[in-house]
């Protein structure tokens, strides 16, 4: 029963993870950077919907709504800010900008809200006993998991159907001949990270109903662990950060019970190292080779 | 004749106020004629970072102290600054050489680190420098180790978990023991190594030791089903109260309810915001400070501390205030303070916290005292929860 207890335990949290990912997978696809600041946005997103219910005595539902809008305008806002003058930079001088965003996310969170940790009280609380008591399982997990799938399949019809959606995959296979084609590029990007950021959102409410505490750097470690999903199921390719997310929360927990509460994370990167030797582009991921 | 008058009346009430400080033997501190003698402290500890919390509270409870020890106008005056480390070693050591120049010729003395890594690190250089340093709530045995110019407000690691394994010995609590501790983390790795040992020796059965790798771990499922599987009826969390609090929601949420105990990293669990006390229900903790403790003194550093800050104070609040007390009475006892430099000071201060006689009464503790290695001598408190608030368990 333990077995299924940790089966459990590890799609719910591979599911945030594959929520997570997906933000990352996201921005990656199309314009090319590794937003480090995400995990923040998560954390902000969560911070937004603690008070929103604790101080404001609103409903879950408008805790996570709320949390939603703000989070997608600070994810507009990095971007226009942060990102947008340094579209023509190197790759590496992003990169860094956005580690710089990161830090100043967690150090305005301290400023504005303490270093304290918070208790989150969870959207949903109590859960599903089956089996005569033995396999419980929260209704957190249960809609981190149904989330997950409803994120999964919203995000492959808008890229799949709409023109918005059409507008993205074309940024991300060509930029330059999109903006031929009368696509405008910034809009698209800023799009992409305005969706990123619903995700982040809900992945920070649901990661901390599931585990309820709240700090200024509670975003960074899942941040990372997602941005691991993303690459082991292949960068830019959105099925694979549902996959890669999935996984890693697996072979996480697994990884706990059967080998080392130590070693999880040797673990999780082992299989990680493995998977980029045999596929370098990820489980799902396209390779494509860098012309010199 | 008016300038002696004024002179003398002035002399007399500074007397006066030395009287009221406490001084407690009385000596006239160094500096002749009434001037006060400022000694300088260099807090270090972090205030931004993963530890932010244990560092501001050591920073804010030591403020209210100095501040108190600032306005009785004694003969020694406090000039305070606190630097941030991070909670990182090297961070730690760059706070520590700002303080050195901040300080420049002025005596000064080392209030910090909060934490344990860094902790060693600065005091390898106090060592060598000749800064008296004196650790609100850096816990490791390795702090103070071969250092004569280090002490600790707090207690070591090992004796709170000796005195844990005892206690439930004692009292006959439980039948199957397990532990759960951060082995990434040195605090938490003392006091759970003392325990193991110290249920070995008294022949209590342990039959879960489970680790996690640090405290940013959120899922305590597997650690918990691993001690609910071998059938412990009290589990031993040597942790802080972050970790604690997810590891209590887990046990609630897989219907596992074992006696919980911890130490006194435990403390400040049931002020974290939006915390479901029920959770704490029956919790056992070890700590030498209870904000909820009816006393005069606590009752107003707990008063300023809200006031200033809208939050409880926890115990490395208290300790950080405790500190400040000690260093100012300390100084207070030595003879001629007003011609120390930093290495006079921190040999005089060193001899008098070392040589046992020096006493203090503070929020942690009465009549605490100091043996020559550095460790302090006092003893925990033992609460329970209930209903929301610590109740008395010794």
């Amino acid at each position: 029963m333990s077995f299924l207890n940790n089966v459990i335990t590890g799609i719910s949290l591979g599911s945030i993870y594959a929520i997570i990912a997906l933000g990352y997978t996201m921005v990656y696809g199309i314009a090319k950077m590794l937003n480090f600041a995400h995990g923040d946005v998560i954390m902000v997103g969560a911070y937004v919907c603690f008070f929103a219910m604790g101080s404001f005595n609103l409903p879950p539902v408008a805790g996570v709504l709320l949390a939603v809008v703000v989070c997608t305008v600070l994810g507009m806002v990095i971007e226009r800010l942060a990102y947008k003058p340094l579209r023509a930079a190197p790759s590496l001088a992003v990169l860094i900008t956005a580690i710089g965003v990161s830090y100043l996310l967690q150090n305005s969170a301290q400023i504005l809200w303490g270093a304290a940790t918070k208790t989150f009280r969870p959207i949903v609380e109590g859960s599903l006993t089956l089996v005569a008591g033995q396999l419980s399982i929260s209704y957190v997990a249960i809609l981190s998991v149904v989330c997950c799938v409803i994120v999964m399949v919203g995000l492959t019809l808008f890229t799949g159907q709409t023109k918005m959606g059409k507008a993205m995959r074309a940024c991300s296979e060509d930029k330059g001949a999109a903006q031929l084609m009368g696509i405008d590029v910034n809009a698209t990007i800023s799009m992409t990270f305005a969706i990123g950021s619903v995700l982040a959102a809900l992945a920070g409410v649901l990661m901390c109903s599931a585990y309820p505490v709240l700090s200024p750097t509670t975003g960074s470690m899942p941040g990372i662990r997602a941005f691991t999903a993303a690459v082991f199921g292949g960068i830019g390719s959105v099925p694979g950060a549902l996959l890669g997310g999935i996984l890693l929360g697996v072979i996480e927990t697994f990884g706990k019970a059967y080998i080392s509460t130590d070693l999880s994370d040797a673990v999780v990167f082992a299989v990680l190292i493995i998977v980029l030797l045999v596929r370098p582009a990820g489980l799902m991921g396209k390779y494509v080779p860098e012309k010199v | 004749m008016k300038k002696k008058n004024l002179a003398a009346l002035l002399m007399a009430g500074a007397l006066c106020f030395g009287l009221l400080a406490g001084c407690s033997n009385g000596n006239n501190p160094g500096g002749s004629g009434g001037g006060a003698v400022t000694i300088k402290v260099g807090g270090i500890g972090p205030t931004t970072g993963d530890a932010a919390q244990y560092g501001t509270a050591t920073e804010w409870g030591a403020e209210i102290a100095v501040e108190e020890i600032n306005a009785l106008n004694g003969p020694v005056k406090l000039d305070f600054k606190y630097e941030d480390d991070t909670g990182v070693a090297d961070t730690a050591v760059s706070a520590y050489n700002s303080l050195k120049d901040w300080a420049k010729d002025a005596p000064l003395v080392i209030y910090g680190t909060t934490t344990t890594a860094p902790c060693v690190t600065v005091a390898a250089e106090t060592y060598s420098d000749r800064y008296f340093q004196l650790t609100p709530s850096a816990s490791s045995p390795e702090v103070v180790k071969d250092k004569d110019n280090v002490f600790q407000m707090c207690f070591t690691d090992p004796y709170l978990g000796t005195a844990g394994a005892e206690y439930l010995n004692s009292k006959g609590l439980g039948t199957k023991y397990a532990v759960i501790y951060n082995n990434g983390d040195a605090y938490s790795t003392g006091i759970a190594e003392a325990f193991i040992a110290k249920t070995k020796e008294l022949g209590m059965e342990l039959v879960a030791t489970q680790t996690y790798p640090d405290d940013k771990t959120t899922d305590y499922t597997v650690q918990l089903n691993a001690c609910k599987d071998a059938g412990a009826d009290v589990v031993f969390l040597p942790i802080y109260y972050t970790p604690a609090s997810l590891i209590l929601a887990q046990a609630k949420q897989m219907s596992y309810a074992p006696l919980f105990i911890g130490g006194d990293g435990m403390d400040g669990m049931l002020d974290m915001e939006g915390f479901d006390k029920s959770l704490a229900e029956g919790l056992l903790l070890m700590t030498p400070f209870s904000a909820g403790a009816e006393d005069e003194r606590t009752q107003s550093f707990v008063k300023k501390y809200q006031e200033a800050h809208g939050i409880l104070p926890n115990q490395f609040a208290a300790d950080g205030y405790d500190c400040m007390y000690a260093i100012y009475e300390a100084c207070c006892e030595l003879e001629g303070l007003a011609d120390m430099d930093s290495a006079a000071l921190c040999d005089a201060l060193s001899a008098k916290f070392g040589g046992g006689q020096f006493k203090v009464d503070g929020l942690t503790g009465k009549g605490m005292t100091w043996k020559d290695t550095g460790e302090i001598s006092k003893s925990p408190l033992i609460f329970k929860v209930e209903n929301g608030a610590y109740v008395d368990a010794q």
